[in-house]
């Protein structure tokens, strides 16, 4: 049985749920126009995941966590590529350079950490296919969805609080006439430094996070920053349109029929017989 | 003469009027226009902006009416006039478009409100390729362990009879519990 459908209008959040009561087994494939992920489940826990921009291999994997580094990496990559994972991480523990739970950790904080990028994704094609299980080769863990869940929660949360407070990215920033804080002592971070090069009425915020190659939510996450410390202000541009706000809706009272048992039953053996 | 009705409502395109269409002893009384949205007219080239209306006389004494909601938002108004007087209702959902289920789960919501009779949930479109099963549909929607989602093919008769035939299996269930 086939589960597909977009991003857009079914969250990874909601499919995480479904895979997560339903204790379902099989792969997911998300697609966007930028990257592609794949995870994989085994009775609604995460067994895998991967995008296809990175390198998923055990080797890169320690690399990017830390455990090995460039020249290790290189070596392995040139000696170790007719080998699968699973055999790598054998060879690793028996040369004793690393014990079962240290690549399980590094596992676990790599997987974890690409769906935790994935949860930013609010569009693309997914595809849950039953039938397809963790890529051969490649090491499998458990990883309940729960904790995944609650922060996916989170940051669905702050996504739309930021949402609230920026509606649009095709609003630009100014810096502040009054700036609420002594500009002198304020400390920004890399990130917010850049974002600051580029404050100007002429740049959209979509126009500096295309430049800085920054996401939605993080463009959004340091503009917000910067809005609460008073050093910036939004402009919003002519001809974007305010949303409406449909306001209450009122509930009317409810109206109950009591039919008889026997009408029901009359209507019963009429629709049997059609 | 006694006249008993059954909305069958759900999102735009979800199959309502083939539903009511396939069991309806008359021919549905529909109050089909053409579409003029683009993205609407995508999905199919007419859509119903009053009711659609069949009907099953059952004896010379008693007709149960079934009434279709027009799925659009923007013919709401309707939903409310439609629901009065109802035994109980059908949610009909498209199976094939995850993106509607949201929908669906706010339509019945709305429906509950309007009056707090029995409803099941027919998961439409089943024999295509890109149907969702309805267990996962149950979980999406957050459906009660209660309430009945059956499988469904609206331009099947015994699978509509199906749904028809446990809706009415839910009434009297209810009644039952009502009197205990």
């Amino acid at each position: 049985m086939a589960l597909k459908g977009n991003l857009r209008d079914f969250t990874l959040l909601q499919l995480f749920n479904l895979v997560n009561l339903a204790a379902k087994t099989g792969s997911l494939i998300l697609k966007t126009p930028d990257d592609e992920a794949q995870m994989a489940f085994r009775v609604g826990k995460l067994a895998y995941a991967c995008t296809e921009k990175d390198d998923a291999s055990l080797a890169g994997i320690l690399l990017r966590g830390n455990k090995i580094n460039a020249a290790q990496y290189r070596i392995i990559r040139e000696r170790g590529t007719q080998i699968s994972d699973q055999e790598l991480g054998l060879l690793l523990i028996n040369a004793g350079y690393f014990t079962q739970d240290d690549i399980l950790s590094v596992l676990h904080d790599y997987y974890t950490g690409v769906v935790h990028k994935m949860f930013n994704w609010t569009e693309g094609a997914f595809n849950f296919d039953e039938n397809m299980a963790t890529p051969d080769g490649r090491i499998p863990v458990r990883i309940d969805l729960e904790n995944l869940i609650i922060d996916a929660t989170r940051l669905t949360y702050e996504r739309e609080m930021l949402e609230d407070e920026i509606p649009s990215l095709d609003m630009a920033v100014k810096f502040s006439d009054r700036p609420g804080a002594n500009l002198e002592k304020i400390r920004l971070n890399p990130e917010e430094w850049k974002v600051i090069n580029y404050v100007n009425p002429k740049n959209t915020l979509r126009q500096i996070s295309r430049t800085l190659h920054l996401t939605e939510m993080e463009i959004r996450r340091i503009i917000y920053a910067l809005l609460q410390a008073g050093i910036v202000e939004l402009i919003r541009p002519a001809g974007i349109p305010v949303a409406v706000s449909l306001g209450n809706q009122t509930t009317p009272a409810p109206r109950v029929v009591k039919p008889q048992e026997s009408l029901v039953n009359r209507l019963i053996n009429r629709i049997r017989s059609l | 003469m006694q006249n008993v009705k059954m909305v069958v409502t759900g999102p735009f395109s979800s199959g309502k009027t083939e539903f009511i269409h396939t069991v309806s002893e008359i021919d549905v009384v529909s109050t089909e226009k053409k579409i003029t949205a683009v993205d609407e007219k995508n999905i199919k080239d007419t859509t119903t902006v009053a009711m659609d209306f069949g009907r099953i006389t059952v004896d010379e004494n008693l007709v149960l009416y079934l009434f279709g909601t027009p799925g659009q938002k923007r013919f709401d108004f309707m939903w409310e006039i439609l629901s009065e007087g109802m035994l109980g209702f059908i949610v009909m959902i498209d199976s094939t478009r995850p993106e509607t289920f949201r929908e669906a789960r706010s339509i019945l919501e709305t429906f509950r409100a309007y009056a707090p009779t029995p409803y099941i949930v027919a998961a439409n479109k089943q024999d295509c390729v890109d149907a969702w099963d309805p267990k996962d549909m149950r979980h999406v929607l957050r459906l009660d362990p209660t309430v009945k989602i059956l499988p469904c093919v609206a331009t099947e008769k015994a699978r509509v009879k199906n749904v028809l035939l446990e809706l009415l299996y839910s009434i009297l269930e209810e009644m039952e519990t009502g009197k205990r």
